[in-house]
């Protein structure tokens, strides 16, 4: 672990905050904040209600600019004038409240707004997208009866499960993760633990909000603490442990 | 097990409404009605020909449904669109009252669609007003005169022609509807308009332009709307302010027999036909059976109102 942590500081980082910046008129919602990630790594990013988590995941896909501050993605300025901008530079966004259209199939929701197409008309490959659906649920082994599957008709840990290979499959080098299993229950939360695990092989550098410490250190390889729109510090999570992270976020010691 | 349940969940009986619905009536009035010609060839082209403006609509609502939207105003459109097409044709060719007719449809509908899209303003108000504004408008045109259309031409391609003995509304009846179900099922444009009225939160986040969805769908439905009063134009040879103005309850009765759901993310172009085609056979049907008019009005309202509650029961589950 060690070892791999040496190589992985070799790298170039795939995104590059420093020194980000953001007030809404007069209030101040991020201030100062610098974070390095690097790919095939889980940062967790964690703070009470209202800390800023939610701001920073909107500032780094591109809906809000920040006020000052730098971007940089795989070494390179970026400033990302809307979402769509920040998606075709493979940033992709999981939200807690999935993103999903319900009444369509699983197939066609893993290509929306980018549907595939076939020549000589432009029509719909229908078949093509399904397969490549099926192909790529199976291989995060996410479990649904099929792509053809309507959204509505599945549980929401499978509706999670479509959501994280969706952005999975597009993202070429970030993905954010909003609270993903907050609306999930017990044995739900488990199985997509374990796929926002398996990502870390797919070299994507993973941002993740969560209110649960359990999974927090379950999963990531460092903990950033926000409070109130401050940078309070980063940990590495095999070398804190609850009380200190606890500590941080509530700020008292 | 869980495949079985699939199968038969996949099994929607909302879907199958139409098709149950449209075979029950048929044979209904096939059996009672026969003696009173229900059944000839003439009476069963003539329920097609008279329905084909109401489906052509249909199959336009179909889009602005499924993307969450409504359309209130096409019925004053269709009036505005024939009287337009009529007054330019009696000096002008064929080509020009058709880009006339059809224009100021899709004109009507691209305003809806700007104030819907843009303004964000709900399009149920802002059709209510429109069909209105329109209507009005209808009105004055050419106080409240009729307009006759002369060009043969116009009254042939859009009313009594043929081709290869083929009347003309039943070609535009089954283009329209093949065209709106291709654009509807097996384009990325009819993807994104379910998409929009599924989740449009999901849509935008997604990349798809949720405005320009909406913008075009109200477009659709002036469009359609604009197509259905040269049709009736061409059809009795005549333009006027009443045109469309009793359609607005049969069309979407059709479409939501059809299997469309009225708040988005789900619809059938080919139900929208098929329904738009049980409701010219309830029309036929009722003639026949020689109720008043005002009798046909009941019977027709309380069918349509058991067929709605049947096709959205389901949903509410």
């Amino acid at each position: 672990m060690a070892g791999k942590g040496i190589v992985m500081n070799n790298e170039l980082n795939v995104l590059s905050l420093k020194n980000i910046h953001k007030a809404f008129g007069g209030i101040v919602a991020i201030q100062d904040f610098s974070l390095d990630l690097k790919a095939g790594e889980i940062v967790a990013l964690v703070g009470d209600n209202g800390a800023g988590k939610s701001t920073l995941i909107k500032i780094i896909s591109g809906v809000y600019t920040p006020t000052s501050g730098e971007i940089k993605l795989d070494g390179q300025e970026a400033s990302f004038s809307d979402a769509s901008a920040a998606r075709s530079n493979g940033i992709e966004v999981v939200y807690q409240d999935l993103a999903l259209a319900d009444q369509q199939p699983v197939f066609m929701n893993m290509f929306l707004g980018r549907e595939l197409t076939k020549p000589p008309f432009g029509l719909l490959d229908k078949a093509r997208m399904r397969r490549e659906s099926q192909e790529l649920v199976d291989d995060l082994d996410v479990r649904i009866p099929s792509a053809s599957s309507t959204i509505s008709d599945l549980s929401g840990g499978q509706r999670q499960g479509i959501a994280i290979a969706r952005a999975t499959h597009w993202a070429s080098k970030l993905v954010l993760l909003d609270e993903p299993t907050a609306a999930l229950g017990v044995a739900e939360t488990g199985k997509v633990e374990d796929l926002i695990a398996s990502l870390k092989e797919k070299n994507l550098a993973i941002l993740i909000i969560s209110h649960s410490l359990d999974q927090v250190f379950k999963l990531s390889d460092r903990i950033c603490v926000l409070r109130r729109g401050e940078q309070i510090g980063i940990r590495e999570t095999a070398k804190t442990d609850k009380n200190e992270i606890v500590s941080m976020i509530t700020g008292v010691a | 097990m869980t495949a079985v349940k699939q199968r038969l969940s996949g099994f929607d009986f909302q879907n199958m409404v139409v098709y149950i619905g449209f075979i029950a009536i048929f044979i209904f009035f096939a059996v009672t009605l026969y003696d009173d010609g229900f059944l000839t060839q003439r009476n069963l082209t003539n329920i097609f020909l008279q329905t084909a403006p109401a489906t052509i609509m249909a199959i336009g609502l179909v889009f602005a449904l499924s993307a969450g939207e409504i359309d209130l105003s096409f019925g004053s459109i269709v009036a505005v669109s024939a009287l337009t097409a009529a007054v330019v044709l009696r000096d002008y060719p064929l080509i020009m009252g058709v880009a006339a007719g059809l224009g100021v449809g899709i004109l009507i509908g691209a305003l809806n669609g700007v104030l819907v899209a843009y303004l964000k303003l709900p399009s149920f108000l802002v059709t209510l007003a429109t069909m209105g504004l329109f209507a009005g408008i209808a009105r004055s045109m050419t106080d409240l005169r009729s307009v006759p259309v002369m060009n043969e031409a116009f009254t042939g391609f859009f009313g009594s022609g043929k081709l290869f003995s083929v009347p003309s509304l039943l070609i535009w009846t089954v283009v329209a509807a093949a065209i709106g179900h291709i654009f509807y099922r097996h384009t990325r444009f009819g993807a994104h308009v379910l998409a929009t009225g599924d989740n449009p939160r999901a849509a935008q986040v997604t990349g798809i332009k949720v405005p320009r969805v909406r913008l075009y769908v109200m477009m659709i439905c002036g469009g359609t709307a604009g197509l259905a009063g040269l049709l009736y134009a061409g059809r009795l040879q005549a333009a006027k302010y009443t045109l469309g103005e009793s359609d607005l309850m049969t069309v979407i009765a059709a479409v939501i027999v059809g299997g469309t759901a009225l708040n988005g993310g789900k619809g059938s172009v080919i139900g929208a036909l098929l329904g738009s085609l049980l409701m010219g056979m309830l029309n036929n049907g009722l003639i026949l059976m020689n109720l008043k008019v005002s009798d046909q009005m009941i019977v027709r309202g309380l069918i349509i109102l058991l067929a709605v509650a049947v096709s959205l029961r389901d949903s509410s589950r």
